[in-house]
């Protein structure tokens, strides 16, 4: 299908549709600190965000893009052979994840989708953790006060709500705006495009606006919503919604994790000195399948995701890292080289997970005592034991 | 008139074909359903064939989907509302439950609501969280509401077709493991049965168990596996949750004097709870044995490594049936 294809079924007035960028161009108003030919633009107003990065900190951007991707890999693979039940794929958007997510101090809050493994591995959540639960054994299972990343949402836009309260409660608590950088709190909301439909969504921009929320909207427009076009959700680039609620919203070029990594600072910096709530567009892109589950020939043409192929964002940091001399071909091979020690090991992790016994699915599902269920769990164990009998 | 051999969800295709080929007003909603056919392809060539208007790729959201679908049904459309997955229906929960059941009423009987929300149901093939969840009886406990739930291709082709006749909204619960079952039948003519109505699938004079959707299947294997030890099951496709065909109901229940009812749903307050308070009500002095329920486990549906353990199977089914048979 065509560009035209898809903006004759929205019935979008021409005027706005000529504004419309073409996919993979972001539009005028887009920050882009590094071109995808790896070209670093100067930026007055973000590049101060970038000062205090140490050439360690720079390489270690490129060691979590990259780990991040063999990570996603490894979901893929693990699915195509029956080890997941599906896997959705962050290929495309590691830069949008790990600039973000390097952004995040430890204080701050995360709320995420279910498709951000690039944010969870920046806050040191135990990588097989996302695996487990797409393998079918966890419903996420992890304590979101360890990293301060809370579960994987699924329903779709429920979980900026969840972020809306939680950046009301760091309020509360007077932890904004104290001017103490250890102390002061931010969150942040991770959403796709198609989640800016959601009535929850939409909730959550009017209590964070109307409470001042110490909160981030993340919005990683990957430019679908499985078969779905971006221009299905919005006539107007989805940044600029955030004026409507009274807040500002920016576009970020999500391909480039220095661009990312210096805004989502900025933002992060204004919602803990109480200038909350902020939105910023990730302009990226779903370069694979929505899942593994998912048939995308059915909906696009190839051309497009060639399109981005050029706009990688792994590609552009690594030209650029090797062009400022901060990193060589030894130390691109010794990540690639880790890449596979750490892709083996999780993998193992993975497969070698037993599955858990039917006895273990009553566990947790009140945090007190419930005489009906313990009664039908007893039942149940007497059922099972049945068995055990006549064998 | 043709005999065709089609899976469930294909069955589901021809139905909404036909319906949409006699009635310029039947249009389709939801998410994924033009260009994708949706996600379980139910809805496959029908935007290519009917347009764009007609199978409308929506916004995603569910509240959305709905509220906008009362609005087409006032302006005199029949909307097919597809929900994606059975956990996805809740964003529209309150356009379904405020507005949907009642307009009829609060407009004393001036608005008809003659729309469909189809939602695919219930769990095993594996799925993640909030993609396996059995939600019907939240609808059957509204009224306003019809709920149907269609077991094999047949009944698919045929009841989708009279649900989107229907004037009253019908919730129209499909079961997704059961979409790739095939079978031989008519496309055309004239529909076999009624839509509010239940079907004895299986015959017998021992044990009645009752159960719609996905579990059909299940009960016909348990049937054979007990009709080899001599007990000779009948089992009832209820196909209608609300209303219930109370008549076939008890017309069964008083031949066998046992009934077990069995469902994915989580058996407390389900439809297997209404369905033994109406039978204790209504047939306290025939009844041999009180009536069973196996259901789903009373906890959240359980990652799917696990979703074996809380659904209801063969062997669960004929512990039911054991059960029954004990007194
Ligand atoms: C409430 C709800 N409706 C439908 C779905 C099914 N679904 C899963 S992902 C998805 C598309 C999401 O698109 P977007 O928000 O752009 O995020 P992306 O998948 O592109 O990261 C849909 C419709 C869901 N998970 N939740
Ligand atoms: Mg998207």
């Amino acid at each position: 299908m065509s560009d035209t294809d898809v903006a004759a079924t929205g019935g979008i007035p021409a005027g706005l549709d000529a504004a419309r960028p073409d996919p993979g161009d972001g539009g005028p108003d887009m920050i882009q600190l590094l071109t995808p030919e790896g070209v670093r633009i100067p930026n007055s107003d973000y590049d101060r965000y970038l000062e205090d990065l140490t050439p360690d900190d720079l390489r270690g951007l490129y060691r979590d893009l990259v780990l991040v991707r063999r990570l996603d890999a490894e979901g893929w693979s693990l699915q195509r052979q029956g080890e997941l039940g599906l896997w959705p794929s962050l290929l495309g958007q590691e830069a949008a994840q790990v600039g973000s997510g390097r952004a995040l101090k430890p204080q701050d809050h995360c709320f995420p989708t279910y498709r951000e493994h690039g944010v969870a591995w920046c806050r040191g959540v135990d990588p097989l953790s996302p695996l487990l639960m797409w393998r079918g054994v966890t419903n996420g299972g992890w304590d979101p006060a360890e990293h301060n990343f809370h579960l994987y949402t699924i329903v779709i836009g429920s979980q900026a709500l969840h972020a809306t309260g939680y950046a009301m409660g760091v309020t509360k608590d007077g932890r904004v705006g104290t001017g103490d950088p250890e102390r002061d709190t931010a969150v942040i909301a991770y959403f796709g495009d198609g989640a800016s439909s959601q009535g929850d969504v939409n909730e959550a921009f009017v209590f964070a606006a109307s409470y001042n929320a110490p909160l981030v909207f993340f919005c990683q427009n990957n430019q679908w919503a499985i078969s779905e076009p971006v221009s299905r959700q919005t006539r107007i680039p989805l940044y600029q919604r955030a004026r409507g609620f009274g807040f500002p919203g920016v576009r970020v070029d999500g391909n480039d994790v220095l661009a990312c990594l210096a805004l989502t600072r900025h933002n992060l910096d204004e919602a803990r000195s109480g200038n909350g709530p902020l939105f910023i567009e990730a302009f990226t892109y779903r370069m694979g399948a929505h899942t593994t589950a998912d048939d995308p020939t059915k909906y696009r043409f190839s051309a497009e995701v060639e399109r981005w192929k050029h706009r990688d964002p792994i590609l552009r940091y690594k030209t650029w890292l090797a062009r400022e001399g901060h990193a060589d071909s030894a130390y691109f091979e010794q990540v690639d080289k880790e890449a596979d020690e750490f892709a083996a090991e999780l993998r193992q992790r993975c497969v070698t997970t037993p599955d858990p016994g039917g006895e273990t699915m009553w566990e947790h599902v009140y945090s007190q005592p419930h005489p009906v269920m313990e009664a039908e769990k007893a039942a149940y164990d007497d059922y099972i034991a049945s068995f055990e009998e006549e064998n | 008139m043709a005999l065709e051999k089609l899976t469930l969800g294909k069955a589901l295709t021809a139905g909404l074909r036909a319906a949409m080929d006699r009635d310029p007003k039947v249009v389709l909603i939801g998410e994924d359903i033009g260009k994708l056919g949706g996600v379980f392809r139910i809805t496959e060539g029908l935007q290519k064939d009917f347009g764009e208007d007609r199978v409308i790729d929506s916004p995603l959201a569910e509240s959305g989907i709905v509220g906008t679908a009362v609005g087409m049904a006032l302006r005199g459309y029949r909307p097919v509302c597809e929900i994606q997955f059975d956990g996805f229906v809740f964003p529209a929960f309150d356009q379904i439950v405020s507005q949907v059941a009642k307009l009829h009423a609060r407009s004393a009987g001036t608005v008809k609501m003659p729309m469909v929300i189809r939602i695919p149901f219930g769990g095993g093939i594996g799925s993640p969280e909030h993609h396996s969840e059995s939600p019907e009886a939240y609808f059957a406990h509204t009224a306003g509401l019809r709920v149907v739930s269609c077991s094999n291709p047949e009944d698919a082709y045929w009841m989708i077709q009279q649900a989107i006749e229907c004037d009253d909204p019908v919730i129209f619960c499909e079961p997704k493991r059961r979409y790739h079952d095939r079978a031989e039948f008519e496309l055309g003519g004239e529909a076999p049965r009624e839509l509010f109505s239940a079907n004895v699938v299986r015959e017998g004079e021992d044990v009645t168990l009752l159960a719609y959707g996905p579990t059909i299947r299940t009960c016909l294997e348990a049937a054979n596996a007990a009709a080899e030890e001599g007990t000779a099951i009948e089992v009832i496709d209820l196909r209608t949750l609300s209303p219930l065909d109370t008549e076939t109901i008890l017309a069964s229940a008083r031949k066998t004097g046992r009934v077990v009812i069995t469902h994915e749903a989580q058996s407390f307050l389900g439809m297997g709870s209404e369905i033994a308070a109406m039978l204790h009500e209504e047939l306290f002095y025939d009844l041999e044995a009180p009536v069973v329920r196996v259901g789903g486990a009373n906890i959240p549906y359980p990652p799917s490594r696990m979703e074996e353990h809380f659904l209801p199977d063969l062997d669960r089914i004929l512990d039911g049936v054991d059960r029954a048979l004990a007194y």
